[in-house]
C-alpha cells in the first residue's frame, strides 16, 4: 500500500502520549466478555478495559488478581473498533511483554491485580505500547512518569462505587501543581525532595502548569454527577470499572456518564441525562475499608 | 453578521480540541468551543479535532449538532477534519461501525485504524504534492499518526496535498474538495502550522469581516 515505511518511527513518546490526547473528554469503560465491550461500544466510550472480574468482584472474591486470559481479549478486539486495555501487575513486565504483543492499545499496570515487584514497577520506556498507572499524589505521578507512563490516572479505591479517595487524589495532584507554580528556583529543589521525583519533571511542571502527560480519573466513579464532579477538579476524561456493570441499568448508565464527561460543566445537562438510571451499584464506602483490603496503598 | 472577526469553531466534544486552538492561537486566529447548537452562529470556519470517530459521531448527534453543521457545511462553511475528524468527512468509511454517522462531504474512503493498533502508530514525514503546500520542492512536513485512518479511495475532483513518508510513492493523507479539508494525521500535535495556515487562509477567502 505505501512505500514509506522506512521514515516511521514507532513507540515515541509523542506517539504514546498522542494516544493518550486522543481520549480526552472520554470514558474508559471495564468490560469483562464481548457483550459488555459491544454494550460500552454502543454507549460511546472511547475505549474499553478488558479484565476477567472487575474491581468490586476481585475483593469479593479475594485470592490472586492476574492479567487476563489472552483469548478474552481477542474476543474483546475482534468485537469493538474503539482502543483496548488490558492490566498487567504491577512490576509484572512479563504480562505486559504478553498483552503487547495481542496488540493492545495501552497497557495499565494496575493496583487492582495484586502486585508482583514489591520495589519496582515496570520500565515502560522498553516498550512500544504506551502504559497508564495510578497515582494518589503528585510525587508518585512523577516517578511512573519518569520511568515511562504517558498516562496518569488518580487511583481511588477501585470497587467501591465512593468517589471519595479518587476526589483526594486529583486535589492532591492538581492542588501541588498549582503550588509548584507559585514556588521560586530554590524551593523546586525542595518540591523536588519532598516529591521524591525527578527535578527536571518539577521545572517542567513550574514553567507548563500541567501533568507533562495528561491526568485522567479513576476509582468509585458511579453516577453522571461524579463524571462532572472529577472533569471540573482537573482530570481530562474518566475510567469507569464496577460502576457501570454492577448498577441496574448499565447501557443507559454508561450512555448517561458519557454525555455528562462531555457536558461536565453545564448541570442542566448532568440533570437530564441522571434522571431515572435506576439504582446505581450499591457499593462500600471506602472509609470502611480494612487495611489490607486498600488497593490504592498499592504501588510505590 | 455582526461579528467585528472571523473565528473558527473547534467541535469541543471530545479528543485534542486545546491543541488545534493552540494551533490557530499562535496564527492570531480565533477560536470558538462548539457543544451545542448555539456556538455555530456566526463561525466562518470549523474544525473536527482527533479523538474517537465513534465517540464523536455519537456525540454530535446526541448534542443535537449533524443536522445545523451538516446544512452549514452544504452552505458552504469551510471545514477541517484531522484524524477522527476526516473520518467525520470521509463520503465512504470502512471498518467503522453500522450506525456511525458521516458527514459525507469529501469524495474519498477512508479505512479506520488502517495502519493496526496502537504499537504500530508512528511519528514520521508526509511529502506536499499539491500547490497549497507548497509543491513537491517543499519541505516534508512532520506527522505524527495515531491509530490512523488510511485512505483507499479518493474521488474525482478531490485533491491530494500530501502524501505518507519521503517522495511520491505514499498513500494520501491531505486531502481538499473545495471548502472541506481533510488529514489523516495529527498537524496539531506538530509545530508545522502550514496546514492550520492553508485552513485559515481557505476561511477568510470565505469571509469579508476577517480582520487577523
Amino acid at each position: 500500500m505505501t512505500t514509506a515505511n522506512e521514515s516511521r518511527e514507532t513507540g515515541t513518546f509523542t506517539v504514546k502520549r498522542g494516544l493518550a490526547d486522543m481520549l480526552r473528554g472520554g470514558v474508559i469503560m471495564d468490560v469483562v466478555d464481548a457483550a459488555q465491550a459491544k454494550i460500552a461500544e454502543d454507549a460511546g466510550a472511547v475505549a474499553v478495559m478488558a479484565l476477567e472480574r472487575v474491581p468490586a468482584d476481585i475483593r469479593r472474591d479475594g485470592g490472586v488478581a492476574r492479567m487476563s486470559d489472552p483469548a478474552l481479549i481477542e474476543g474483546i478486539q475482534q468485537t469493538v473498533t474503539v482502543p483496548v486495555m488490558a492490566k498487567a501487575r504491577i512490576g509484572h513486565f512479563a504480562e505486559a511483554q504478553v498483552l503487547q504483543a495481542l496488540g493492545v492499545d495501552y497497557v495499565d499496570e494496575s493496583e487492582v491485580l495484586t502486585p508482583a515487584d514489591v520495589a519496582h514497577h515496570i520500565d515502560k520506556w522498553a516498550f512500544t505500547v504506551p502504559f497508564v498507572c495510578g497515582a494518589t499524589n503528585l510525587g508518585e505521578a512523577l516517578r511512573r512518569i519518569s520511568e515511562g507512563a504517558a498516562m496518569i490516572r488518580s487511583k481511588g479505591e477501585a470497587g467501591t462505587g465512593d468517589v471519595v479517595e479518587a476526589v483526594g487524589h486529583l486535589r492532591s495532584i492538581v492542588g501541588d501543581i498549582r503550588k509548584i507554580t507559585q514556588a521560586d528556583g530554590a524551593e523546586l529543589f525542595a518540591w523536588a525532595k519532598q516529591l521524591a521525583a525527578p527535578i527536571g519533571l518539577v521545572k517542567e511542571i513550574a514553567e507548563t502548569g500541567k501533568l507533562p502527560v495528561p491526568l485522567f480519573c479513576a476509582g468509585g466513579i458511579a453516577t453522571p454527577a461524579d463524571a462532572s464532579l472529577v472533569m471540573q477538579l482537573g482530570a481530562e476524561a474518566v475510567f469507569v470499572g464496577s460502576g457501570i456493570f454492577k448498577s441496574d441499568d448499565p447501557a443507559r448508565r454508561a450512555r448517561a456518564i458519557v454525555e455528562a464527561t462531555t457536558h461536565f460543566d453545564d448541570a442542566e445537562h448532568v440533570a437530564k441525562v441522571s434522571r431515572g438510571l435506576g439504582e446505581a451499584m450499591r457499593g462500600r464506602a471506602a472509609a470502611e475499608l480494612e487495611g489490607s483490603e486498600r488497593l490504592a496503598d498499592r504501588g510505590w | 453578521m455582526s461579528e467585528p472577526t472571523a473565528i473558527v469553531g473547534v467541535l469541543a466534544l471530545q479528543g485534542d480540541v486545546r491543541e488545534h486552538e493552540a494551533a490557530f492561537g499562535e496564527l492570531g486566529v480565533p477560536t470558538r468551543r462548539v457543544r451545542r447548537p448555539e456556538d455555530l452562529d456566526g463561525l466562518s470556519g470549523v474544525v473536527f479535532p482527533g479523538g474517537e470517530s465513534t465517540t464523536l459521531s455519537l456525540l454530535v448527534d446526541s448534542s443535537g449538532l449533524f443536522d445545523p453543521l451538516h446544512k452549514r457545511i452544504a452552505e458552504g462553511l469551510p471545514v477541517f477534519g484531522t484524524c477522527a475528524g476526516i473520518i467525520l468527512l470521509a463520503r465512504q468509511v470502512e471498518g467503522g461501525r453500522a450506525d456511525q454517522r458521516s458527514f459525507g462531504v469529501l469524495d474519498c474512503t477512508v479505512r479506520r485504524n488502517g495502519y493496526g493498533p496502537q504499537r504500530f502508530s508512528f511519528e514520521g514525514e508526509v511529502t506536499p504534492t499539491g500547490p497549497e503546500l507548497g509543491g513537491e520542492d517543499a519541505a516534508p512536513l512532520p506527522a505524527v499518526f495515531i491509530r490512523a485512518p488510511l485512505v483507499v479511495a479518493v474521488g474525482e475532483g478531490v485533491d491530494v496535498l500530501a502524501r505518507e513518508g519521503r517522495g511520491t510513492g505514499g498513500a494520501p493523507v491531505v486531502l481538499r474538495d473545495g471548502k472541506v479539508l481533510g488529514a489523516t494525521f495529527h498537524p496539531e500535535l506538530t509545530t508545522d502550522r502550514r496546514l492550520h495556515a492553508l485552513f485559515a487562509q481557505m476561511v477568510k477567502s470565505e469571509c469579508r469581516t476577517a480582520l487577523w
